[in-house]
Order: C-alpha cells, then sequence, then structure tokens
C-alpha cells in the first residue's frame, strides 16, 4: 500500500511511529491470542474429547456427506432454479407490454423485501410439512430460488440493459423479432457479464441454506447441531461449521474473481439498486452485494 | 386469519422487537465497520492484515453461525451470560453487518477522487486528518447507496434472532403458522406486509440522502 | 499469496483427513433392551385390518422425535433413535412379527405429527404427544403409555417457588411446544430454542431463569447435574403421552392399548422406561392406566 494516496510515503520520524505502532499491534493481537488459548485452555475447551468427533472417520464422514454435500446440493439446485426464475421475470420486467411488467416488477420486489428465513417458515408450514424428507429438502430449496431469483432478475435486468444500444438497434435492422433480439443477441451478452454476480448468488445462497436449521432440513449446520448436542462441545463445533463455510466460500470467490477477469475485464461488477422504488439503476460499486 | 388480527398486539410487539434490534444493530455496526475500514487502509500493516483477515472471515461464515457463537457457544465457557437477549442478538448482527459495511464504505472510499486525498496532502494534513475531515465525510456520501442495500439486508437478517429465544417478527409468525398452518397465506401476507413497510422506509430514507447530499458536492 | 493461501487449505485439508483415523468419538453407544419378537404375528390378526396388513408387509413407519434426548434422540452418526418413545415403537413393532431392524423411523416434529397421520406419511406417530380433545378430532390417539406434567427446571439456589413466580422471567423451551405458549400466557418472557439441551445449557449457565417442558424429561436433567439443577413447583399441567394413529384404521387402538397393557404387565414397559428416561436416576413411576378405546 505504498502507493495509497491517503497518506505521504512515510520519513524517518514517521517510519519509525509506524514501526513502534505496529509493534504495539502486534504485541497487542498476540496477547489477545494468548489470552484467548490460555482462557480456552483453563476453561478445558482444548481438551481432545471435545475435539475428538472431527477427527472420528464416522463424523467426519457424516459432517462432508450428510452436511456438507447436502449443504452444496441445496445451494446449487436453488442457485440453477433461481437463474431461470430471474431469467424469466428479468425479461419480464422489461417487457414492453404493462400487464407482464407490472406483475413481474411486483413478484421480484417482494421476494426481495422479505427475509428469507420468513419464506422458508412460510413454505415448511404450507407445503414441506406434509412432505417428510424430502418436503424440508425442497423448503430450503424453493425459498432460496425465490429469493435468489429476485435478486438474479435484477441482475438479468441490469445486465440486459448495460449492453450497448447499438446491439438491439442492430439486431432489429437485420429484422429480429423481440424474442429473437432478446434470446439470440442480448441474453448470451448479458450472461456473460452476469456471471460472476451469479457466483457470488452462490456464496449467499451456501450461506442461507443454513437457515434451514429452523425447518429441520438436512445441511452442514444440522449435521453440527446434532454433534454438539451429542458431545456437548459447541465451541468446537462452531468453530468447525464456520472453518467450513469460509473454505468452500473462498474457493467460489476465487472461480468467480477469475470469471469476472476472464469474461468481464476489470471493470466493475455489476450491481442494482435495492428496491424498486427507487431504483436509480446507477452503477454504485457492487462492494454491498452478496449479504 | 382471526387468530392474528384478535392477537395483533403480539404482532406489534414482535415488529416493535425486530426494529429495535435493526436499529442498535445499525448504529453499532456503522460504528464497527468505519473502525475496519479505517484500518484496513490505514498505514499500519497489522491492524490492515488483521482487519483483512477479520472481513474475510465473517463475511463467509454463516449470520445463524455466528448466532451459535454468541447464543449457545459463548454461554458455555462464560461470556455472554448475564447479557440481555437484545443486545446478544445486537452483537451477532453488528459482528456480520460490520464487514459488508466495511466493504461498503471502502468502495465509497475509493469514489472519492484523488485529487481530493492529495489535496488534503498537500496541505499538511496526517492520515487521520485526512480521513477524518476529508476522505471520510464525502466517503460516506458516495456510500450511501450500497450502505442503504446493507441497513435493508441486515434488517432482514435480523430475522435470524428468532431461531435463538428472540420473539421478534419472524419467530412470531412461526408462532402463528405452527397453530394455525391452514392460514399460512394470510398470516405470511401480515407479516410480509410489515417487513415490506420497513424496507421502503429505509430504501426511502437512503435515497433522500443521497439525492440530497449528492446536490452538495 | 493466494496460491500458498490455496496450499495451506490443502495441506490442512489432508492432515485433517489422515488424523481423521485416530478418533474414536461417540463409539460406545447400546440400543436399549431386546424385545421379543413374536413368531407368526400376521396370522393372529383379523383379515383386513391394519395390523395384518403391516404384518404382512413386514415393515411398520414410525414417527418419533430426533432431538429430544432420552424420549427421542438421534445421533449424526446413529442408525436408529434411541429413547422411551422408540422403544415403546420397539414393543409395538414386535408384536406385529416386525424386528427392530426393519422399522422406518421417521423424525416428526411437533408441528406436523396430525399432517403425518393424517397423510398416511407415517403409521404410528409416537413423539411425545399429548393426547388431547382437539387432536382427537383429526387423528387417532391411543394410550396413555405415559403421564407426566408440565414443571419447571431451575438452578439450585433460584427463588423461583411457584409457578406466580415465573412473571417477567425468561423461560426456555422448544421453539413451537406448547409449554413455550403455556408459560408465555403465565406472564413469563419465552425464550424458543430448538431443543431441550439447550434450554439446559442455558439455564445452568445462568443465561435464563428457568427452562420448562414436561416432568419427566427435566427429572432427567435434573438428576444428571444434582448439585446445580432442582425441578421447581408442582406440575401446572397433565400432558398424558399418547400413540397417534390414523383415523382411517380405528381397530388399530385396541391392539395399540392391548400390546403396551401386556408390555405393563410384564415389565418391558418398565425395563424401556429404566433404558431411557430412568437412566439419569429418575425412579420408575407406575404405568398409568390406558383410556378405553372408542367405539368403532
Amino acid at each position: 500500500m505504498s502507493t495509497s494516496v491517503l497518506f505521504d510515503a512515510p520519513g524517518p520520524r514517521t517510519r519509525a511511529r509506524h514501526r513502534a505502532y505496529s509493534v504495539v499491534a502486534i504485541v497487542a493481537v498476540a496477547a489477545l491470542v494468548v489470552a484467548l488459548v490460555l482462557f480456552l485452555n483453563a476453561k478445558g475447551e482444548l481438551s481432545y474429547s471435545l475435539w475428538e468427533p472431527f477427527l472420528t472417520p464416522d463424523f467426519v464422514r457424516v459432517l462432508l456427506v450428510d452436511g456438507l454435500l447436502k449443504t452444496l446440493e441445496m445451494a446449487f439446485s436453488s442457485v440453477v432454479l433461481a437463474v431461470v426464475f430471474g431469467a424469466l421475470f428479468g425479461v419480464g420486467k422489461l417487457s414492453d407490454h404493462a400487464w407482464v411488467r407490472w406483475p413481474c416488477l411486483l413478484v421480484v420486489e417482494f421476494f426481495r423485501a422479505v427475509p428469507v428465513l420468513l419464506l422458508m417458515i412460510f413454505i415448511f408450514f404450507f407445503w414441506g410439512i406434509t412432505h417428510g424428507d424430502s418436503g424440508r429438502y425442497w423448503t430450503v430449496v424453493a425459498a432460496l430460488t425465490l429469493y435468489n431469483g429476485a435478486v438474479l432478475a435484477e441482475v438479468f435486468r441490469a445486465g440486459v440493459l448495460a449492453l450497448p444500444k447499438g446491439q438491439s438497434e442492430a439486431a432489429y435492422a437485420i429484422g429480429l423479432r423481440k424474442t429473437q433480439v432478446m434470446t439470440s443477441v442480448l441474453l448470451p451478452q448479458a450472461v456473460k457479464i452476469m456471471l460472476p454476480a451469479i457466483i457470488s448468488q452462490c456464496v449467499v445462497a451456501l450461506k442461507d441454506t443454513s437457515l434451514g436449521m429452523y425447518v429441520v432440513a438436512p445441511g452442514l449446520t444440522r449435521v453440527g447441531k446434532q454433534i454438539y448436542t451429542q458431545f456437548n462441545n459447541q465451541l468446537q463445533t462452531a468453530i468447525v461449521l464456520a472453518a467450513l463455510y469460509v473454505i468452500v466460500n473462498l474457493l467460489l470467490t476465487l472461480v468467480a474473481t477469475w470469471l469476472q477477469r476472464r469474461l468481464v475485464g476489470e471493470q466493475k461488477p455489476l450491481d442494482v439498486g435495492m428496491t424498486a422504488l427507487v431504483n436509480t439503476g446507477e452503477n454504485t460499486g457492487g462492494a454491498a452485494g452478496g449479504i | 386469519m382471526n387468530e392474528v388480527f384478535s392477537n395483533f398486539d403480539l404482532v406489534l410487539r414482535a415488529f416493535w422487537l425486530t426494529v429495535q434490534i435493526a436499529a442498535l444493530s445499525g448504529v453499532v455496526s456503522l460504528v464497527l465497520g468505519t473502525v475496519l475500514v479505517a484500518m484496513r487502509i490505514g498505514p499500519i500493516g497489522v491492524l490492515r492484515q488483521f482487519a483483512t483477515t477479520y472481513v474475510t472471515l465473517v463475511r463467509n461464515t454463516p449470520l445463524l453461525v455466528v448466532f451459535i457463537f454468541i447464543f449457545i457457544a459463548a454461554p458455555n465457557v462464560g461470556w455472554f451470560v448475564h447479557t440481555p437477549f437484545l443486545l446478544k442478538g445486537v452483537i451477532a448482527v453488528s459482528l456480520y453487518t460490520s464487514t459488508f459495511v466495511c466493504e461498503a464504505l471502502r468502495s465509497g472510499i475509493n469514489a472519492v477522487p484523488v485529487g481530493q486525498a492529495e489535496a488534503a496532502r498537500a496541505i499538511g494534513m496526517t492520515f487521520s486528518q485526512n480521513l477524518a475531515h476529508v476522505v471520510l465525510p464525502q466517503a460516506f456520501r458516495a456510500s450511501v447507496p450500497p450502505l442503504g442495500s446493507t441497513m435493508i439486508a441486515m434488517t432482514k437478517n435480523t430475522s435470524v434472532a428468532a431461531v435463538f429465544g428472540l420473539m421478534e417478527a419472524t419467530g412470531r409468525m412461526r408462532f402463528f403458522t405452527n397453530r394455525h398452518a391452514d392460514d399460512a397465506v394470510g398470516i405470511l401476507i401480515v407479516f410480509a406486509v410489515g417487513y415490506i413497510v420497513i424496507v421502503e422506509l429505509i430504501s426511502l430514507a437512503s435515497y433522500g440522502l443521497e439525492r440530497r447530499w449528492r446536490a452538495a458536492r | 499469496m493466494r496460491m500458498t493461501r490455496i496450499k495451506a487449505t490443502a495441506v490442512a485439508t489432508l492432515l485433517a483427513l489422515g488424523l481423521a483415523a485416530c478418533g474414536n468419538a461417540g463409539s460406545d453407544d447400546d440400543s436399549g433392551p431386546d424385545v421379543k419378537v413374536s413368531d407368526n404375528a400376521a396370522a393372529s390378526f383379523p383379515d383386513g385390518s391394519r395390523m395384518k396388513a403391516l404384518a404382512d408387509s413386514g415393515t411398520i413407519n414410525i414417527g418419533v422425535k430426533f432431538d429430544q434426548p432420552g424420549i427421542g434422540f438421534k445421533g449424526a452418526t446413529d442408525d436408529m433413535p434411541q429413547g422411551f418413545d422408540p422403544e415403546i415403537g420397539k414393543i409395538l413393532a414386535a408384536s406385529l412379527g416386525i424386528e427392530p431392524d426393519k422399522i422406518k423411523w421417521t423424525e416428526t416434529i411437533s408441528a406436523n405429527r396430525e399432517p403425518f397421520l393424517q397423510k398416511g406419511q407415517v403409521d404410528l406417530v409416537i413423539a411425545s404427544y399429548s393426547i388431547t380433545d382437539e387432536r382427537r378430532q383429526v387423528v387417532g390417539q391411543a394410550g396413555p403409555y405415559y403421564v407426566t406434567g408440565q414443571q419447571l427446571l431451575v438452578k439450585k439456589d433460584s427463588d423461583i417457588s411457584s409457578i406466580d413466580d415465573v412473571k417477567g422471567k425468561e423461560v426456555c423451551s422448544v421453539t413451537g411446544s406448547t409449554s413455550l405458549d403455556q408459560i408465555e400466557a403465565k406472564g413469563a418472557t419465552p425464550r424458543g430454542f430448538d431443543t431441550y439441551s439447550e434450554c439446559v445449557d442455558q439455564v445452568l449457565n445462568g443465561t435464563v431463569d428457568a427452562m420448562t417442558t414436561d416432568g419427566a424429561i427435566l427429572l432427567g436433567y435434573a438428576a444428571e447435574h444434582p448439585d446445580d439443577l432442582k425441578v421447581a413447583v408442582d406440575p401446572f399441567s397433565e400432558e398424558r403421552y399418547g400413540v397417534g394413529y390414523g383415523k382411517d384404521h380405528p381397530e388399530m387402538c385396541q391392539w395399540i392399548v392391548d400390546t403396551i397393557k401386556k408390555a405393563q404387565d410384564d415389565g418391558d414397559w418398565a425395563k424401556a422406561f429404566e433404558s431411557t428416561l430412568g437412566k439419569s436416576g429418575v425412579e420408575t413411576p407406575e404405568p398409568p392406566t390406558m383410556d378405553a378405546c372408542p367405539a368403532s
């Protein structure tokens, strides 16, 4: 960060001061870590028996297969379905006909404004509850599809609008019809810009699958809960769960960054307004996305 | 449906709790996020590393797992035992949201023209003066739209508190649907409208701020 | 920088997998007392009855709780749930000539017990399922095979001594349970969590003032922590656990009642209790007298 515009390249006195700060900061961070470890050790939280489940083949298998794999499955199916949902409603929002545009707009707005957990509870009691184990699985997938689909609908719309106007004009000029312009000219190009956004939506979906715990759906958090109910190792389980989520999400982020570089170049990622009421359609630099 | 309307005080109290969690977490996470972003762009390497690690770890952890840390794991080692539930909820939501606030602010800082910071340096301002008087005030303005989205997401995220003993709106909705599953649609509409009102209010407020402050530049 | 991070992750993963071979947690499980499975059971039931059909098919689908230690709990690596309810299920299945490992266990939560029976997703529900008039309108409930009542579990030094003391106190129970609704009606601040064991932890570490549910479960936890916890206040409700069955098969009621009666008489019921709820030191109670089946 020597090139930062926020501060001058430090002179000898400042460098000395920064070094002093750094030492203090290192000592503080190290002291914090040491204190934490000592504290946990004193509380017996580092004892082997509490970590043992995560080194036992049976539990590792359950954690990875019944937990992580199911979570990935749910996240993946919901993102695939959400892309379909998003494409339909995103294009619907661009329609020339008000009777198509408005319902699409309302549906998208509704699912964006409502918490995913609320949707999940509704779908669970409305449908999932009477459909056994698969009912819970699909409850989570359905709720995540509706929410992420609504977000992606916005992304699709923004992606299509972000294309140069000449593209559709040229397409119309050679006699393509509206649907053809959309499906063979605009969407293929828009998808390219949207891919990174779709993948970062995967991170969101993956994190949100954890909410399935509230409707007894399968997945990583649920397996974690079973483990800490059995062994009373809440802290250890929470650490393992967090580590697994972080690793998978970082891998996804790497893929998204790579795709961004390959397909879009170094320009800003696509971003969308927060609600229809005040959709400025401006590109605001999508750092806040993916929450 | 009748059940919901004849117990409407329960619904209102639940949304009041949602608003409380959201408002408190909003303030706390804005403060925390600002501290994080200052560390992250500052000249001290260790703090930069620390902030970056914190943001990367927490951002990629599901909020539900953050709640497990605060509500289930921490009390077991003697932390947050006598902390009121509301406060624990605020802590969990804020720890999580502050990382997104940090990212939103960083994007705002990137939007501040380089000349501004350079001019500040030219007249001899230090890093903290530069940040406090020149960069951050403008960065906050540029960050209003992404911060607005973050605050909206945070408000919706307060629903996770329902899983951990806080009877806020989503917890109350489950209470109703649990007893009257055949009325699920009606109950959903009542609670969804509540959330939509809150979300649109935040959205309008942030749009208003954005317009007012944009004119000031 | 990024490459080193990936390498580090890969190394850590490999290390974890390598180490994975040495852990040996949770391998000391036992599957409860043996239940004698009757031979040639199908012949003893009248043609066209649901029991005959089940005995012929050789399998039965029973809905139980998976998250309540003592009552019905299934650990992450277990094949079969354990607890008093599954034991009752095994007794019933045995009378149909169905081996315990042929039973299909389905997880039910409080909210889906009636829908499961109404839609025929399970044959029986044995899931701390209190008999109420409302429920008997829509499903069949035979029993009670166990009677308990709602009480409070508090710290030894707690000043809660009567149910009126809970006003304004924080009381934990399982989300969606009637216990939680009832304690809210008594003026307490309800704290709904996912499982009873989470509530016990909250009481132990002082986060909440009390937890509430059926006394049987609470006694078990109190016996686990005799120096820290006690059961306070007399039962302020009566919960009579019944076996749920589909309303389309009224003939099942008499079979359930007869089978459980027999188990009560020959000691299987007591054995089931001792190996589950009784493990923590609760005395085995007198088996309850069961309701007569509705005339069909």
